[in-house]
């Protein structure tokens, strides 16, 4: 008899530092799309308040906190992460289980935004970008997410697939802004320009 | 270039897909010079032109975006659900 074990996406590859920069794995969590059905989209939102505490995300916006979280994930369209989806929900959505689905990555430490700019064409300034903030975008050339869920801890997202490339391209690019942060011409006086 | 997107705001032109010419389709099924114009031929103005784009790596939504194809300038981006093609 075979005997089968869970691999997280990132498994035996993380977690990586450089600098003060670290780069992890989020703990696996239940996370569900939720695509509402036509016309359904305010009492779909009324359902997860009544149910999880947090209503429906505006465009780019995170609602509800650690644990039972709903996350803007496109047009119509929302990632729940944390809890199991009341079965009331199905009422007013579509739901799809996406637990095993994404590389969900937490990239923390001065200069995180940095990295990051060397990936995704985003404006991650912090006036522009701030805590509660997701894009849907392109993260080196892979289609994926980024969310701020603080001063100087990011998350990013791909399909689970391409963990290994992002794994790869996030570090690439974590030492190569260690190593200008490090370097006393060329880092520290340049870096305190930049958000 | 960027682009505003109604639901995302302004994005990088890198991701956006262009479609091609946003045309309205012609109404019944039957063949004739409608159809052939709507398969077959296009204007390729100098000047404003408007063009199906897809927010493929953000939020996913297709666009109708209206430009000036000699100024580059972007006049126009709206949901191609809403606009209508
Ligand atoms: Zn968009």
């Amino acid at each position: 008899m075979v005997e089968l074990q869970a691999e997280s996406p990132g498994e035996g590859r993380l977690p990586v530092t450089a600098g003060d920069l670290r780069l992890s794995e989020v703990v696996r969590e239940r996370m569900t799309w939720l695509a509402p059905y036509k016309g359904q989209a305010a009492a779909l939102s009324e359902a997860m308040q009544a149910a999880h505490g947090m209503g429906w995300p505006k465009a780019g916006r995170m609602t509800g906190r650690k644990g039972a979280r709903a996350m803007w994930f496109g047009r119509d369209m929302a990632l729940l992460i944390g809890p199991e989806p009341d079965p009331g929900l199905a009422a007013h959505a579509a739901l799809v289980d996406q637990s095993d689905a994404w590389a969900v990555l937490a990239l923390e430490g001065p200069g995180a935004p940095e990295v990051l700019a060397r990936l995704c064409p985003l404006d991650l300034r912090d006036q522009v970008f701030k805590r509660g903030h997701v894009a849907r975008t392109e993260v080196a050339h892979m289609a994926g997410a980024i969310a701020r869920m603080g001063a100087d801890n990011w998350r990013i997202m791909v399909f689970r697939s391409m963990a290994g490339t992002l794994i790869h391209e996030v570090e690439t690019a974590m030492r190569r802004v260690a190593a200008r942060r490090n370097s006393p011409r060329e880092g520290a006086d340049r870096a305190h320009h930049l958000p | 270039m960027r682009l505003v997107c109604p639901v995302c705001g302004e994005r990088d032109r890198r991701e956006f897909y262009y479609q091609g010419a946003a045309l309205a389709r012609p109404d019944g099924s039957d063949w004739g010079p409608d159809w052939e114009d709507y398969l077959h031929n296009r204007d390729n103005p100098a000047g404003v032109t408007r063009d199906l784009w897809q927010h493929e790596q953000g939020c996913g939504a297709w666009l109708i975006v209206t430009r000036d194809t000699v100024t580059h300038e972007v006049l126009a981006v709206a949901l191609a659900a809403e606009a209508g093609a």
